[in-house]
């Protein structure tokens, strides 16, 4: 059987699909879970804290590929089947929140301590200070990093292809054993994640630029 | 009844005992300068009276609302003291308008509606009503520093408390907010203020307090206690002051 190239291109472009999916997923449900995580983590309450930082530190501390097989593998053995799309979706989204909540404590902690007493004698509560003081302070710094940090995203997904989901790298290696062509088809399996990550890593810098400036 | 009572206040930093024992009462619509060298504690003594230091032991209270090392109601106590900082500390994103707004609206759920009219209104009492919609950074420091007495106006506070609030003004600047604190005074607002205007606390204050060694070392009324200061430690530091300007 013969592949022309347009039938390689054809078949990346729909796992490409599905390797955007599952970016916007992960990083839409990463930085809910993220900005919890957040509060969390600067919360007043130690108990809270400690939980928050043993999650960020354990998520930042092994490799993303043992995570996945523990949430695929781990969520098997209480009985419940597990599609791999799903164990992707949920690993790839606590690994984005452990960074995401990280990234923006860094962002919280740059606003300067006048801020939460200024707020504070106002008679203001702590989540009325984060809400309506700190935190729109705060998200003006962190929109580069976190649009920087979802070029992260984006390449993470990949290993998702090692329990057999079937985004790009996933099609590519299939393509790859169809075809005997593994160096064009990885090359443009390579095309296509930097297609979706150079207008990220573009914008992160173009924001860095404009919105680092010192207000 | 005193407005503000403090008894027995202790503060420690760890091993550092920064206020050892500090008793002060102040009246309603008294005006109260606080002075000492740096180190003293009186930035701490302050700083306790809204909560923002939390105390090691005794007691204040203010309006009737009660604070010890063990409980505080820092959001009811808050609403009844305000505080004015060195650094003017307002909010760079929002508008002079809604730095002044802000809390009327979260705290006291004042209708926006409302909440514009006071905030225009104590910008206007402070000389800044045609600043309504300027952001903090296009004004000079005297003026942010108004906004920042607007703002803590606005929450109709019992005490006003001023932290060296015209230590961080160039010189020039430094008129156009005393001139804001003595209306305050002349309307019989309560203030306290840690300060380092000698002369403002003679001409505008009721009464002195020297902080000294985490104590208050001496109290009386201003004109009395600077042309005869009673300890020697006070008068070493009115002639140090007196010396340096």
């Amino acid at each position: 059987m013969d592949f022309t190239l347009w039938d390689i291109v054809r078949n990346l472009l729909a796992g490409l699909q599905w390797t955007l999916l599952l970016s916007l997923v992960a990083f839409v449900c990463g930085g809910v879970a993220g900005l919890l995580l957040l509060l969390a983590r600067i919360s007043d309450n130690p108990y809270l804290r400690g939980l928050a930082r043993g999650y960020i530190e354990l998520f930042q501390g092994t490799p993303l590929l043992m995570q996945l097989f523990m949430v695929f593998f781990g969520i098997a053995l209480f009985g419940i089947d597990v599609s791999a799309w799903m164990a992707a979706a949920i690993a790839l989204t606590l690994f984005t929140s452990a960074f995401l909540a990280e990234i923006w404590r860094g962002c919280v902690e740059s606003i300067g301590r006048g801020q939460w007493e200024a707020s504070g004698s106002l008679a203001l509560s702590r989540l009325e200070q984060l809400r309506y003081v700190i935190l729109p302070q705060a998200m003006r710094i962190a929109i580069a990093p976190t649009v920087g940090f979802s070029v992260q995203v984006v390449k993470g997904t990949a290993v998702t292809s090692i329990i057999g989901f079937t985004e790009l790298t996933k099609t590519g290696g299939m393509l790859a054993n169809a075809t005997f062509e593994p160096f064009l088809t990885y090359g443009l399996v390579a095309v296509g994640y930097f297609i979706l990550c150079y207008p990220l890593s573009l914008s992160a810098r173009y924001l860095e630029r404009r919105l680092h400036a010192p207000a | 009844m005193p407005l503000l009572r403090v008894s027995a206040l202790h503060k420690y930093y760890g091993d550092n005992h920064v206020l050892k024992g500090v008793d002060l009462s102040i009246e309603e619509g008294e005006v109260v300068a606080i002075i000492g060298r740096s180190g003293s504690g009186k930035s701490t003594l302050l700083r306790t009276l809204n909560g923002l230091e939390s105390i090691s032991d005794g007691v204040i209270e203010v309006d009737g609302e009660y604070l010890d090392a063990a409980r505080a109601d820092l959001r009811s106590l808050r609403q009844k003291v305000g505080m004015v900082f060195q650094q003017f500390n307002l909010f760079p994103h929002l508008s002079v308008g809604e730095n002044v707004m802000l809390a009327p609206q979260v705290v006291k759920k004042t209708s926006k509606g409302e909440a514009r009219q006071l905030a225009e209104q104590m910008l206007a009492r402070v000389g800044l009503g045609e600043k309504f919609n300027a952001y903090p950074d296009q004004l000079s420091g005297g003026q942010q520093q108004r906004v920042a007495i607007a703002r803590a106006l606005a929450m109709s506070p019992k005490v006003l408390l001023c932290d060296e609030i015209t230590s961080a003004l160039d010189p020039e600047l430094v008129t156009e907010v005393l001139g804001v604190v003595r209306q305050l005074a002349k309307e019989g607002m309560t203030l306290i203020m840690v300060t380092h205007e000698m002369r403002f606390a003679r001409e505008v204050g009721d009464k002195l307090v020297f902080m000294h060694q985490g104590k208050v070392h001496e109290v009386g009324n201003p004109r009395e206690v600077f042309a005869a200061p009673q300890t020697a430690e006070l008068a070493n530091f009115i002639g140090a002051v007196a010396q340096a300007s």
